[in-house]
């Protein structure tokens, strides 16, 4: 594997974390370029969802590295990294239930996002245009007035995507977006996802096989914390320790 | 579309309504129905809505209980108090002392000079100042301590708690310094102006009323600003706005901030009305009564957590007086009645029975526009957690909301 490629947009290097000496991610290393899907697979409790964790900064890694454009983000809170350009959909769909659509699309933007910031944001035509033009992209410019809580599962999903988009991060990160969406949403999800990581990189974490076949440009296999295979999607099918302890199932 | 985009910083019409009453209230009806004795006693009360209102904002909005907001009230009452303290202890009034021209318990207490960090109280400037800096000060140092670490909820409450019990004890132990037990008393004029004729107690209510109706601007203007949106929404999802790329701790900081200014004013306003400052306002019971105030009141609504701290404090002085021993068991009944029963308090009462009446009448009567029904109840609707809308599908909303919390614990 090549190290240091300066091309590279996010470089995981040695990622360890280990709970109570359990390693639920051990020596982990990987690289995203610059518009890649990165797709990550595994059997449940392979820690991919901790991956993306530790990442983001939710969780706080053992050791090892994550250099995000030259930033250590090891070292970062998570509000600073999601300054940095990294982006984080998570896996039950968390939107603001209390807030209307197009309030959480609001908070979202990215602007005045300290307390002064905060204080004498305004809601001009920028704001306005932009919040418009997610909102039509994810397929909720008829419900921006009502609140997060009332819309179906799927569509809090797409909320959450929007959300991250309006961020327009440069490294998106999303668990399973397709999870739990009837077969009409899913479609309308894939399209979505089609469209958003055109621009962008992006790690997905996703069960289902169609649709990793369908957007993935290399995949990882997870298992036990630790890389089993990984590049392109039709010779990860042919792997018998994945077809083992993953794809056999 | 329209009223999305205009903003939230202009006012509904029912808003303007609610705050016209209140101001009708404050400045005309209790002047004209009260005579002196008791409307000095009504604008005792209004100190502690102060205290209130920045419960709404800390506790309603941003999810942060604090029971130790006396603390914020006592640090600015006894900012006050210091200075006129000062003010009443010149070497003439006070000659008979060993040393005169310190405040008379210092003398009791056998210092023979003023204290350095009393030195600067001589300034009004200074101290109206510290009225405001000095629980701010404080509430900063604490939110930086708690926030920054992440620590919330109960053990935050406890924390405040025990804060109001260390001062009240700090205070009553360094005698010699703040008056002890009995508090700095015998406060007499500001600038030359004796505070205690009916006359300066009169004019000292309708300040006290102007400066919580500023608060009570600023409040809303908070509120109904972006970051209010953004309290909302961390009190629900603390998690979630970290990822929206907000840092939580700064927030949390500066509501609870607000609070403490807002609590300092309310406690010098108290000194200046009632005459004396001491320990018996800072500790745990009038924090947690403050509390009580507001969550009667509402704790989603600033306007109800006036009508509260009003409602409480009379139902306080009407009953103590007839049954003393029974008040404080009456008042812990109306709080555990008012969480179990009615979570809004009386904004919540208001908004989901009242409220719709009103329009009803308003539509009967062939009125259009003037209650334009998505915009009602003020501050309240705006942040109430669905729960009057959603109906009974609330429990099951907030239990999806606890899943959705946290996703997938550890590996």
């Amino acid at each position: 594997m090549t190290v240091c490629n300066p091309n590279f947009l996010l470089m995981v290097e040695g990622l360890t974390v280990s709970f109570d000496g359990f390693r639920a991610v051990d020596d982990l290393s990987f690289y995203v370029e610059p518009n890649e899907c990165q797709v990550i697979i595994g059997p449940n409790g392979a820690g991919k969802t901790t991956v993306l964790d530790l990442i983001c900064g939710r969780t706080r890694a053992t050791a090892g590295s994550v250099n995000f454009k030259g930033l250590e983000l090891l070292d970062m809170r998570e509000d600073q990294i999601v300054h940095a350009g990294v982006g984080r959909k998570f896996q039950t769909p968390s939107v603001y239930e209390d807030l209307t659509v197009f309030e959480n699309l609001e908070i979202s933007y990215p602007r005045g996002r300290n307390v002064w910031g905060a204080l004498l944001f305004r809601r001009d035509r920028t704001v306005g245009r932009r919040v418009a033009e997610i909102a039509e992209m994810i397929f909720l410019e008829d419900h921006l007035d009502d609140k997060a809580g009332h819309l179906s599962h799927g569509q809090k999903q797409w909320l959450e995507t929007g959300m991250l988009l309006i961020q327009d991060p440069e490294l998106l990160m999303l668990d399973e977006p397709v999870a739990g969406m009837s077969i009409a949403e899913r479609r309308k999800t894939a399209e979505l996802l089609h469209r958003i990581i055109e621009d962008r990189s992006v790690i997905v974490i996703e069960h289902d096989m169609g649709f990793v076949e369908d957007i993935a440009s290399r995949v990882i296999v997870l298992h036990e914390g630790r890389i089993l295979s990984e590049g392109p999607m039709d010779r990860i099918k042919d792997d018998p320790r994945v077809v083992e302890v993953y794809l056999g199932h | 579309m329209l009223a999305r985009m205009t903003g939230a910083l202009r006012f509904s019409p029912a808003e303007i309504a609610g705050f016209a009453i209140l101001a009708a209230v404050v400045f005309l009806v209790l002047p004209l129905a009260l005579d002196t004795f008791r409307l000095n006693l009504a604008g005792k009360y209004l100190t502690y809505a102060f205290v209130a209102v920045g419960l709404v904002l800390c506790w309603g909005a941003g999810g942060i209980l604090s029971l130790g907001q006396g603390v914020f009230f006592g640090l600015g009452g006894y900012c006050m108090a210091m200075f006129l303290k000062l003010e009443a202890s010149t070497p003439a009034a006070t000659r008979i002392q060993s040393t005169p021209g310190i405040p008379d318990f210092m003398d009791w207490n056998q210092l023979t000079a003023l204290p350095w960090w009393w030195e600067p109280f001589h300034s009004l400037a200074f101290s109206l100042v510290a009225v405001v800096a000095v629980p701010v000060a404080l509430a900063w140092i604490i939110g930086l301590a708690m926030f920054r670490r992440r620590v919330g909820g109960v053990y935050f409450a406890i924390i405040t708690q025990s804060l109001a019990a260390i001062l009240t004890i700090l205070v009553i132990g360094q005698q010699g310094f703040t008056g002890g037990v009995n508090g700095i008393t015998d406060l007499r004029t500001l600038l030359g102006w004796d505070i205690r004729t009916d006359a300066a107690k009169e004019i000292l209510y309708f300040v006290n009323g102007a400066l919580l109706f500023a608060c009570l601007l600023l409040a809303r203007f908070i509120l109904k600003s972006k970051l209010g949106r953004v309290l909302v929404a961390m009190r629900d999802q603390e998690d979630r706005v970290r990822f929206s790329g907000y840092d939580v701790a700064q927030f949390k900081m500066f509501i609870f901030c607000a609070g403490a200014a807002f609590a300092g004013v309310g406690g010098a306003m108290f000194t200046l009305q009632v005459g004396f400052m001491s320990p018996t306002l800072v500790g745990i019971v009038p924090s947690i009564e403050m509390v009580i105030f507001c969550a009667v009141g509402g704790r989603l609504s600033i306007l109800g957590a006036v009508y509260g701290t009003l409602l409480v404090n009379w139902a306080k002085t009407t009953f103590s007086e007839s049954f003393p021993e029974l008040w404080l068991l009456g008042l812990g009944a109306l709080f555990i009645g008012v969480v179990m029963a009615f979570p809004n308090g009386l904004a919540g009462l208001y908004a989901d029975h009242v409220e719709p009446r009103i329009r009803a009448l308003l539509a009967w009567l062939g009125v259009r526009g003037a209650m334009p029904a998505p915009v009602a109840g003020g501050a309240a609707r705006e942040m109430a957690p669905a729960r009057s809308v959603a109906g009974g599908r609330q429990s099951g909303r907030s239990l999806q909301a606890r899943g959705g919390a946290s996703p997938e614990p550890g590996p």
